[in-house]
């Protein structure tokens, strides 16, 4: 593996052997000296050309906890800013001695392009490019879900996982719901037509609009996506009350999932919108659990990525 | 064709195995404190065999001392566990991507304690120093002392064992591999000739049996 683009770059043995790097990880993470010499002298370039918070600070944290060093670059207050393009960036951090490039990218490609245009010759991890993909989210999703329903071992066969919310908008969904299905797990997608991308179809999952229906089919979890008013210029429900209403996590819905099922959300969080207060905080909530695996899987693909003899290894 | 011997049988290993656990029990007088670490992944089940027969040894020994202990002598055991050194591998950088495995430390910890490192081969000794490294980030062990099953020389770094199951006068350019029934379903030691490409059914050992570290 030489990049990080996308999950449907993985392959199921690929993704199981990621997460167990990633089990590996996080079993390092609970000692008292949580620094490990894997990546001594390797530099990583965090290229944040949009806001994140907690996707850069866990790309920061795996970094030094690798012991490589990190440099952090935002849009916001460099020559980007100036109207500097992708290349002439690109080219910077070639001339800095970067060895690996973490990119999120409004627009969807970015990092692909970043990868394959010649620019630079170091890995490239996607950390989010416009509503295409973010693959470290679902590998922690995933990482997430096997620790609670497969003892953190093997893949997810047989599971059900249901994804609500704004999949037009959402790399999280599109990431998701191809490393699940590469997982063997069944997923469904919830959300109102208006906020369905043209050719869901043609995905491998299942698609329904009606949200109370899709609980009661044996739901091993469920995963609510942030309804990204950012990304919205148009209306695509008449209101947020009607939105929570019918779409929303509440403490009813929670009532009725089965007592071993998960509530997942990759933050931020709008409560009171796609999710309460009252399921956010439950015990059944693993937001702040991702989180802390965040920098245990993103440790693992650092690993995966940069410590291996790179010139022994095809471009995958 | 190349040729392969068999330098150790199985009885040959655990005779073995059994005077080290003497030397170990006659160099720490007695089983306490001992924490037995094995290197993933044929020191581990090296290390587990250790500790049963160590803890044999003990209890033998202290029932013939205290014979006026009525409740007979406490069931001893020794603590076992295993520490992975991918990470801390000054090769990393040099072969493709290895698995990680799972270190276990026994319960209690290594502080203070006498850490036993097992491994199977001793070559260059470039393993043994990452197991050093990884147990310093680990705790603060009383002494580390270092038991291998085999010691082929040529070693690259300033490291002994101090228990060695065999000396084996090697070449470097032969293969000498461990096989342990936990893993390999039988045990042996075996050496081969240059371009022996040794069981290449089994893609894994990539540090283990054949000593290449």
């Amino acid at each position: 593996m030489r990049h990080l683009l996308s999950t449907t770059d993985l392959d199921r043995d690929a993704a199981v052997a990621l997460l167990d790097t990633a089990e590996a990880m996080a079993q390092t993470q609970s000692r008292t000296i949580k620094k490990l010499p894997a990546l001594r002298g390797l530099t990583i370039v965090n290229l944040f050309f949009e806001d994140s918070t907690r996707t850069r600070i866990s790309f920061e944290a795996a970094a030094k906890r690798l012991s490589a060093d990190v440099i952090n670059f935002s849009a916001k207050g460099s020559s980007v800013s100036k109207g500097e393009s992708l290349k002439d960036t690109a080219q910077t951090l070639r001339a800095i001695g970067a060895d690996a490039v973490v990119v999120r990218h409004p627009s969807s490609g970015a990092p692909h392009r970043l990868a394959h245009a010649g620019w630079i010759d170091t890995p490239v991890v996607n950390a989010g490019d416009g509503m295409h993909q973010h693959p470290t989210q679902a590998l922690l999703d995933a990482f997430t879900l096997r620790r609670h329903l497969a003892d953190g071992r093997g893949d997810l066969a047989g599971r059900h996982v249901v994804v609500v919310g704004d999949v037009l908008h959402s790399r999280v969904a599109r990431s998701n719901v191809d490393l699940l299905a590469t997982l063997g797990a069944r997923v469904t997608l919830v959300a109102p037509p208006t906020l369905l991308p043209i050719g869901v179809e043609s995905w491998r999952c299942a698609v329904t609009y009606d949200l109370d229906a899709a609980l009661t089919d044996d739901v091993d979890a469920v995963m609510m996506l942030r309804v990204q008013r950012e990304r919205m210029t148009s209306g695509f429900f008449p209101s947020e009350r009607e939105y929570a209403r019918r779409y929303g996590l509440d403490g009813t819905r929670l009532g009725r999932l089965s007592d071993h099922a998960l509530v997942l959300h990759p933050g931020p969080m709008n409560r009171g919108l796609e999710i309460s207060a009252e399921a956010a905080d439950s015990p059944r909530s693993t937001v702040v659990e991702q989180v802390a695996n965040g920098v245990s899987v993103r440790m693992a693909v650092l690993y995966t990525l940069l410590a291996g003899d790179l010139a022994g290894e095809g471009d995958a | 064709m190349p040729t392969t011997r068999v330098v150790l049988e199985s009885d040959e290993i655990s005779r073995a195995l059994t005077r080290i656990a003497h030397e170990i029990l006659e160099r720490n007088r007695g089983s306490a404190d001992l924490v037995l670490l094995g290197i993933p992944r044929r020191g581990v089940p090296l290390a587990t065999r250790l500790a049963g027969r160590i803890a044999q040894a003990d209890a033998r020994g202290s029932q013939g001392q205290q014979p006026d202990d009525s409740r007979g002598p406490a069931p001893v055991t020794v603590p076992v566990g295993e520490i992975d050194i991918t990470l801390y591998r000054d090769d990393i950088r040099r072969r493709p991507t290895r698995g990680l495995t799972p270190t276990r430390l026994p319960e209690g910890g290594i502080d203070e304690k006498t850490v036993i490192l097992v491994d199977d081969v001793l070559y260059s000794g470039r393993s043994v120093r990452a197991a050093l490294d990884a147990l310093a980030d680990l705790g603060r062990p009383r002494s580390v002392q270092l038991v291998t099953l085999v010691d082929r020389g040529h070693r690259q770094l300033p490291i002994r064992a101090d228990y060695v199951g065999k000396n084996l006068p090697t070449a470097t350019s032969e293969r000498v591999q461990v096989q342990l029934a936990e893993i390999d379903g039988h045990d042996a030691v075996s050496i081969s000739d240059a371009g022996a490409p040794e069981a290449p059914a089994a893609p894994e050992p990539s540090r283990t049996g054949e000593g290449s570290e």
